[in-house]
């Protein structure tokens, strides 16, 4: 274990922050050094979360904890339990998961960014944002206490409203920016309301510590309910998705990807908070219902609103809104199931915990797709452009790729999560597999569509820009690989990076808190 | 002098207040007072959290028994959260700016690019 693995947790925090305040000095010396700058720097943070990765699940994806200062972080009290101090970060095989999908969504977008941002202005505050944003979903993943959960929140909030409205040239995301900032508050608020009452009930701040204080009481389901409310509604669950597509189809393409990271993020931190601070103590049936309902909705609707929308980036947004709704549902079906401990229910969990990383594969894939359209075509409507393929070969293959796994069809990745959410949801009840399935014919429909608008058709009449530039192919092509390669080998990654993430939510919360109290 | 539950009251009566005025008004500038009154209610709340009734503040290294202190970290918690809360304030009031000098107007019913 090598000294960089060890102090990976706050280097994944610390690097890209540094380098977001950087890089509007760095930008003075010129384009070129500014953009080999934010590579080094992406480079370096994908390889540290690759590094994380790697020793965590060496170690099956147990809990480890990260002090910031001197070692001691327990204090005795004199009621004989211990209390952490200092500020701690806490690594498990979820954290590590999450920071391996971050790292493959924001190396990719970065790298797309080079050439799609090569003749526009504002880059510097781009990459800035950008940075931070990555900086802020680090340390949402990585961090063990429950208030510096809320400060990493406000911080991607910021980060991703800055990006969405930054081209204040634009009326469209400005509107947007403002949209989302007032929704992402807001979110941010209840949740900390929620640690103010968990504060104020059990005096800590640490999740451990809160964990292990828990008693389930009325003031503990007011916050639980505070902090459901808050996280599904950053993470863009129906009906508190409003925000969502707008965020998506707004931001510049790159980012829209590292958007869905962030909302993923939330979606993490709601994980942690319902299976590790709060698992059994509160009905965790009842809780996991309550999921499923929000999985069902947002699922529905988010395929429906999908049909009808004729910006391209739009109807991807939708479609990344629906996707939520299918972690929401594996994760809420093993939720609903925890006290039992069927073997379906972890499958449910892994179902869901994969399909996080393959939504962010074929997501991301698709919006960079939808970046290099739109700037070829110079429109997003989809009734304007048209006969792409002609021209953009390579492109519109990655568009029915990524469109393919989005919609569940095999080989590709989107099918092999799905297939484990649908047989796990059988289980409970076939009325969920029938929802879950029939949205995903839909959305197969919607991509249909979206492909039949913008790449058939004759050879439009004026000549765009032709095939993306070879900058643009390669992440496009590094994604593709990693959706096929998720589809093709599905246990392989089940096996080492899926299954230690959701043990680690399912059965890992007396490990997560005896790793900070000890004993 | 006792004010017993008072501030719990006000800080919800804040929230619910600034819930109210992002549901139902349609001036931007009004909807980013409800979102600075949710937070005021939020931040009232955290500082009562950690209040004793004549206490003093903690400012000790090694504190003297027998004394009653107001409770340090609710503090250092309210101080980080208006400091976010500055920040979100400041960028909401730009882009309404924005959204004036590009729509001319700040009701948010006649601005309806991003509809569906």
């Amino acid at each position: 274990m090598s000294a960089l693995s060890v102090h990976a947790p706050v280097l994944l925090i610390a690097i890209p922050l540094l380098g977001a305040f950087a890089v509007p000095l760095i930008g003075k010396l010129g384009r070129g050094v500014r953009d080999v700058f934010v590579g080094l720097i992406a480079a370096f943070t994908a390889a540290l979360a690759g590094l994380l990765a790697a020793d965590v699940f060496g170690r099956g994806g147990a809990a480890s904890v990260y002090v910031l200062g001197g070692k001691p972080f327990n204090i005795p009290l004199p009621s004989g339990m211990t209390a952490p101090i200092r500020i701690l970060l806490e690594v498990d095989g979820m954290s590590a998961f999450m920071g391996l999908i971050t790292a493959l969504v924001t190396i990719t977008a970065i790298a797309f960014s080079f050439s799609y941002w090569k003749k526009r202005s504002g880059g510097n505050m781009y990459y800035s944002l950008l940075l931070l944003l990555t900086a802020g979903i680090f340390g949402m993943e990585m961090t063990g206490d429950m208030f510096n959960f809320f400060v990493f929140l406000e911080v991607t909030s910021i980060a991703a409203c800055g990006l969405i409205g930054f081209r204040v040239w634009l009326g469209r995301s400005q509107e947007a920016g403002f949209k989302v900032m007032t929704l992402y508050t807001v979110s941010g608020l209840f949740v900390l309301l929620a640690v103010g009452l968990l504060y104020g009930e059990h005096g800590g701040l640490n999740i451990a510590y809160l964990a292990h204080g828990l008693t389930g009481g009325l003031i503990d389901k007011i916050a639980l309910g505070l902090l459901l409310t808050g996280l599904a509604m950053k993470a863009g669950a129906v009906p508190m998705h409003m925000w969502a597509p707008d965020a998506y189809g707004e931001a510049p393409a790159p980012t829209s990807a590292v958007l869905v990271a962030n909302s993923q993020a939330s979606l993490y931190g709601l994980f942690r908070v319902l299976f590790t601070l709060f698992g059994i103590t509160v009905s965790a049936a009842t809780t996991g219902w309550i999921l499923i309902g929000f999985a069902l909705l947002t699922i529905f609707v988010g395929v429906t609103m999908a049909l009808v929308q004729n910006d391209i980036k739009r109807l991807i947004a939708y479609g990344a809104v629906s996707q939520i709704g299918y972690m929401l549902l594996g994760v809420g079906v093993g939720l609903a199931t925890i006290v039992a401990k069927p073997a379906y229910g972890l499958v449910a969990m892994q179902g869901g915990i994969f399909h996080m990383i393959n939504d962010a594969a074929c997501i991301g894939l698709l919006f960079l797709v939808a970046g290099a359209i739109s700037r070829a075509a110079g429109t997003r409507d989809l009734n304007k452009m048209g006969g792409l393929a002609h021209t953009m070969k390579y492109t519109s293959v990655f568009f029915v790729i990524g469109a393919f796994a989005l919609a569940g069809v095999p080989p590709f990745n989107g099918f092999a999560s799905k297939f484990l959410i649908y047989e796990a949801s059988f289980k409970l009840s076939p009325f969920l597999a029938i929802i879950a399935i029939l949205s995903s014919i839909l959305l197969l429909a919607v991509f249909v569509k979206a492909f039949q608008g913008a790449f058939l058709g004759p050879r439009p009449a004026s000549p765009g820009g032709g095939e993306a530039p070879l900058g643009m192919l390669i992440p496009m092509a590094v994604l593709t690989l990693v959706v096929i390669a998720f589809g093709l080998f599905p246990g392989f990654f089940v096996e080492r990076i899926v299954t230690p993430a959701a043990r680690a939510l399912w059965f890992g919360r007396d490990a997560y808190i005896s790793a900070i109290l000890g004993g | 002098m006792n004010v017993g539950n008072l501030p719990f009251i006000v800080s919800a009566l804040l929230v619910v207040l600034g819930i109210y005025t992002l549901l139902f008004k349609r001036n931007l500038i009004k909807l980013v007072i409800g979102v600075s009154l949710i937070e005021t209610g939020v931040n009232l709340f955290l500082v009562m959290l950690g209040y004793r009734s004549e206490g003093i503040a903690p400012i000790y290294t090694f504190a003297p028994a027998g004394e009653r202190m107001v409770l340090p970290t609710p503090q250092a918690l309210t101080l980080t959260s208006i400091v976010i809360g500055l920040a979100t304030t400041a960028l909401l009031l730009s882009f309404a700016v924005f959204i004036w000098r590009h729509y001319g107007t700040l009701d948010v019913h006649k601005i309806k690019e991003l509809k569906g």
